[in-house]
């Protein structure tokens, strides 16, 4: 982690119950400024209820997230936007029966509210980092293959100029080649100074992207360390890498 | 039944047919974005129509002080909102909607002599003071129930109907009230003869409604609430606020009933409870577009609008019995022909 500088998101003893069953117990995790950081972990281990937390979709029953030093109270998902927090949800939450440029229009909406008027010039910068989405800017959203959603999604939320964007599962339901594109975006969003947060289950293509990494098991962090590190611990190796380990 | 009397009614029912479709299309969009089946729509007719004539009575309307009394209550709401969040900021806005613009609308009434003044400028006066009982409304009744289900939402609505009818019981009393034609005269094409209040109907429940596609084809805003009623999580996760979506949607069903009140209240006297009706044949209209398209629905209104028209010809003691007996095929030919969607959490 680096010195001196606060990170830009910091989740202290965070938990979140539904109802009475606690999905997630005390997690803490950093992400530090031009950071990528995965959380991995096996299906219901509790990342997307992480996520939902933070972003203010799902009520914290205790612990403290500070962004940018500065501690959240209950701050609502659309306040998390105004701060400068972009989520791509699994489910894209694309809006299907508008156009492409309509969806990244949107994108920029808490910016537009607050007098930002450059959308055309930001849209101009995403088409650049996926000139495929120019070629469907009329196409409705409902209408593009599962990899063109992801983009589109991704692209979305950078149209928000976000600082930190939270990203969860962003490879599911692609064709290899798909993910490796859109991991190739995501790391180099890190050089336009966005901080990410990754959550994952494919765990070889996170690690691979990230700098830090966690591993989180039925609502704990159950191992944290260096992407280097991990991609050779044992533990990570055969429970997530598989038998193949590094290549 | 001749011709004549066959273009008469048919010019009458593409007349409130009309109207029906603007209500219709408010209906729409304030479920699609908020889920709340707007009861109240038509109250918000009959307060459009009864203050304009109240302020060409030259009475001071009810709606005046139903504005300062609304706007009072949701100031103190959102200030201890604001305060024990520690929202500051939020103060002033607050302040300045909800307890200065009421009372500069007063100031302005006082100022003028409301009776005296062209017709454009009265009903001017008359949106002013209702079109924000709309987003107060919304703020007061449906925002705290944003996450409740679409029945209790439903019964919110029709509670809210019932005290709307009963304050316009109380401001403007059990007498109707019509107001002149906004011009006199008439048109002669061949053997109809159409009266110059169904030209501006017609007129202006066209560019109202070409204004409304504009507004969500074509504006940021529009789009954001097009996008609410999309997803309303993506909209969220875009900083596209739930309750400025609500509110904003509310405020264009306001717009949209009290600027309708303004238009029929020339055609045919509206007393204190005439709304209901009219706003439920615009509710028949919006369930034959299955709650969710525009153009069906306002097409349904203006069905509505002949039938009744037709109806109130051949079989005018069952006119309003046909009207709404339009809504079972339709609703039987909806629940076999659209799959049960599973109401979004």
């Amino acid at each position: 982690m680096m010195e001196g500088q606060c990170p830009v998101l910091e989740v202290d003893d965070l938990c979140v119950s539904y109802g009475k069953v606690e999905a997630l117990h005390h997690v803490g995790i950093r992400v530090g400024e031009g950071q990528i950081v995965t959380v991995i972990g096996p299906n219901g281990a509790g990342k997307t209820t992480m996520l939902s937390a933070v972003m203010g979709v799902l009520p914290r029953s205790r612990g403290v997230v500070r962004f940018r030093g500065e501690e959240l109270g209950d701050a609502e998902v659309e306040d998390m936007v105004s701060l400068g927090v972009n989520l791509v949800p699994e489910s894209r939450a694309l809006f299907g029966e508008m156009s492409v440029e309509d969806n990244l229009l949107l994108g920029c909406f808490h910016r537009y509210r607050g007098g930002d008027r450059d959308q055309l010039h930001t849209m101009e910068e995403v088409f650049a980092i996926f000139p495929r989405l120019k070629e469907r800017r009329d196409q409705h959203a409902g209408t593009l293959s599962g990899g063109e959603r992801q983009m589109l999604a991704l692209a979305r939320a950078l149209m928000a100029k976000p600082r930190l964007l939270m990203l969860d599962e962003p490879s599911l339901g692609l064709a290899p080649l798909i993910v490796k594109e859109i991991f190739r975006v995501v790391a180099t969003l890190k050089d336009r100074g966005v901080a990410i947060l990754l959550v994952e289950q494919n765990a070889r293509a996170a690690l691979q992207i990230a700098d830090y990494g966690y591993v989180l098991e039925t609502g704990e962090v159950a191992l944290e360390g260096s992407c280097r590190d991990l991609i050779d611990d044992p533990k990570v190796i055969q429970s997530y890498l598989g038998l193949g380990g590094r290549h | 039944m001749d011709l004549q009397i066959a273009l008469l009614l048919g010019q009458d029912g593409i007349t409130n047919g009309a109207i029906y479709a603007l209500l219709s299309l408010a209906l729409v969009l304030v479920f699609a974005v908020t889920r709340v089946i707007f009861i109240p729509q038509g109250e918000f007719v009959a307060y459009g129509a009864l203050t304009l004539a109240s302020f060409q009575a030259g009475k001071l309307p009810g709606t005046l002080w139903l504005l300062i009394g609304v706007g009072i209550a949701v100031a103190v709401v959102d200030l201890v909102v604001a305060i024990r969040s520690r929202q500051r900021r939020r103060i002033p806005r607050i302040i300045g909607w909800n307890l200065v613009y009421p009372a500069l609308a007063a100031a302005l009434i006082f100022a003028l002599t409301p009776a005296e003044l062209p017709l454009l400028a009265q009903v001017v006066l008359s949106l002013i003071l209702v079109v924000p009982l709309g987003p107060m409304t919304y703020r007061l009744a449906f925002q705290p129930l944003a996450e409740a289900s679409v029945l209790v939402l439903l019964i919110v609505a029709v509670g809210v109907h019932f005290a709307m009818v009963g304050l316009g019981l109380l401001f403007f009393g059990a007498e109707g009230s019509r107001t002149p034609a906004f011009s006199d005269g008439s048109l002669s094409l061949g053997s109809l003869t159409v009266n110059a209040q169904t030209l501006w109907v017609l007129g202006s429940s066209l560019s109202l409604i070409v204004v409304l596609a504009f507004f969500f084809e074509r504006t940021i805003y529009g789009k954001a609430l097009r996008a609410t009623a999309m997803n309303r999580t993506g909209a969220r996760l875009m900083g596209i606020s739930t309750v400025m979506a609500g509110k904003l949607s509310f405020l264009l069903a306001s717009l949209i009933g009290a600027f309708s009140g303004i238009l029929i209240a020339p055609i045919t006297t509206v007393y204190y409870d005439t709304g209901f009706l009219i706003g439920l044949k615009g509710f028949v209209g919006a369930i034959v577009g299955a709650l969710s398209s525009y153009p069906l629905a306002a097409l349904g209104a203006l069905l509505v609008g002949l039938l009744e028209a037709f109806s109130s010809f051949w079989a005018s003691a069952f006119k309003e019995v046909i009207v709404f007996t339009l809504i079972i095929p339709v609703l039987v030919w909806l629940s076999l022909t659209t799959h049960h969607v599973e109401e979004e959490e």
